[in-house]
């Protein structure tokens, strides 16, 4: 009797992923260049076959605002960042193009990323720059998710648009990796989730008016129509440990890097979308 | 005046746990499928407050995950778990309660929150430390509604 019902419960459960995924047929075009939506996971997911991008789980009208650089509200902030490159800041008397000769030296960077660095330490973007400020230029660190940083990690990030996310996970990286995966699978809050409950059981089902995707960072920075401004990879985590009620860890923080790390390694073989559009 | 004021207090009360004469929520005895015999308070609940703690986004929230054509002047239905059309019919009271309270006593490893549980989570949110997410009334309302879903 007892089966029998949980057998039923369940039948309304078998999720068919695939078939509620609106967007699986459209094709992302930048600029009228073609960009890869998914691909075959890598190897180290057990339980997903095709990893998908967020853009694939969103509404024709915002997938339409990322197809063309003109319409993509994302690139007032990375205009704003060219200058900030260019911009002199601090006591030594230089700006980010006193050493890097434009923003295109940062070409691959992105797809990388966060890696661990010569002293086994793992690195992130919003670190590199931080570092840069601070040790180079003698200027103030930026907040991790201010506007100046985010603008700043989206013209770095933008560098590797359409290159495959590629990021290691073996070697010295592989502590930090299993310290991240053990995070998305961890149930925290009142509400008693995981990362894997919402973005692995359930990608493609709504939960209420949300359209559940796989939670790929392949786009970030991303400018949300929620908020109008640029979203950082630490700031969405944030905002999803907040919604189930758990006290988030600070952004930059050991956990997040690793959380950041995992997730990465699960969109290896998508394509780096930065600056992605989302509701 | 202070009549006005004594039912207040009362009405603010009716969503604590510790409310006199409710069963706390470590001390809830569940049967051998996850089913809880005892109503929480030993009040009727009253299915038509039920029904907005349902849909209502700070409480039940239960229509984030569940399809509910009873509801169906509701926009955005979740589809994370199964329609709840004629979940009475599927479901006795008691079931219903424990599926309610806790349903990972009978859904193992279930993304369904436990409604009536305030303790043994991880990195809560300090506001909701020791809380529940529906206080005991509220969980009678909630199954006295769910308990009009029949086919
Ligand atoms: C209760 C469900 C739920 C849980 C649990 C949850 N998320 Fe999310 N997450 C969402 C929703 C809803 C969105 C917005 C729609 C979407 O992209 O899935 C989202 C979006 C995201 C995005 C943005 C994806 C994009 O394409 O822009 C990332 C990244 C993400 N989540 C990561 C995480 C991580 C990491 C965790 C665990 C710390 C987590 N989420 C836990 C519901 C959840
Ligand atoms: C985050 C998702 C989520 C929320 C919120 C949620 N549920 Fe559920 N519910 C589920 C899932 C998933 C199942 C299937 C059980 C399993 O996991 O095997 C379920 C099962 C049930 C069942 C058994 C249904 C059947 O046909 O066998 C009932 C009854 C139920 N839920 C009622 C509720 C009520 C009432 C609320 C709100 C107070 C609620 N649920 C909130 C996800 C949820």
């Amino acid at each position: 009797m007892k089966l029998t019902k949980i057998l039923f419960a369940m039948a309304g459960l078998v999720a068919v992923p695939f078939a509620a995924i609106a967007g699986e047929d459209s094709q992302l075009t930048i600029n009228e260049e073609p960009l890869i939506t998914s691909a075959a996971a890598p190897a180290h997911m057990e339980n997903v076959d095709t990893i998908f991008s967020g853009w694939v789980f969103r509404t024709d009208e915002t997938q339409a605002l990322q197809m063309d650089d003109f319409d993509n509200p994302a690139f007032v902030f990375i205009d704003q960042a060219i200058d900030s490159f260019n911009a002199v800041d601090g006591s030594s008397g230089k700006a980010c193009v006193s050493c890097h000769e434009s923003p295109e030296v940062f070409k691959g960077l992105r797809a990388s990323m966060p890696r661990v660095n010569g002293s086994g330490e793992l690195e992130t973007i919003p670190e590199l720059v931080n570092n840069c400020r601070t040790e180079r230029m003698g200027a103030e660190k930026w907040k991790w998710s201010g506007g100046k940083m985010a603008g700043m990690i989206g013209l770095i990030g933008l560098q590797s648009r359409g290159m495959a996310v590629d990021v290691a996970i073996d070697g010295p990286a592989s502590g930090m990796w299993e310290k991240g995966k053990e995070l998305y699978y961890q149930r925290v809050g009142q509400l008693d989730m995981s990362c894997s409950n919402c973005h692995e059981d359930n990608y493609g089902n709504m939960i209420r008016a949300d359209h559940l995707s796989q939670g790929q960072i392949n786009g970030f920075p991303t400018y949300r129509l929620k908020n109008a401004k640029l979203n950082t990879i630490h700031g969405r985590f944030k905002g999803c440990m907040k919604n189930i009620r758990a006290t988030p860890f600070k952004e930059g923080s050991d956990e997040f890097k690793a959380l950041e790390l995992y997730v990465a390694s699960r969109s290896n073989g998508l394509m780096i979308e930065t600056p992605s559009v989302r509701n | 005046m202070k009549l006005f004021a004594t039912t207040a207090l009362a009405a603010a009360l009716l969503g604590s746990p510790s409310l006199a004469g409710s069963i706390a929520p470590s001390d809830v005895q569940f049967g051998e499928n996850g089913e809880i015999q005892a109503s929480l308070t030993g009040v009727a609940g009253d299915a038509a407050n039920g029904r907005k703690l349902f849909m209502n986004r700070k409480k039940g929230n239960c229509l984030a995950c569940h399809v509910n054509s009873e509801m169906s002047e509701q926009t955005f239905h979740g589809e994370v778990g199964p329609e709840l059309d004629g979940v009475a019919d599927r479901w006795g009271t008691e079931e219903l309660r424990g599926i309610l309270v806790n349903s990972k006593m009978m859904f193992e490893g279930t993304i369904m929150p436990a409604f009536y549980k305030d303790a043994g989570y991880n990195r809560t949110l300090k506001k909701f430390i020791g809380k529940t997410i529906l206080g005991p009334q509220e969980v009678e309302d909630v199954l006295a509604y769910l308990s009009t879903l029949k086919e």
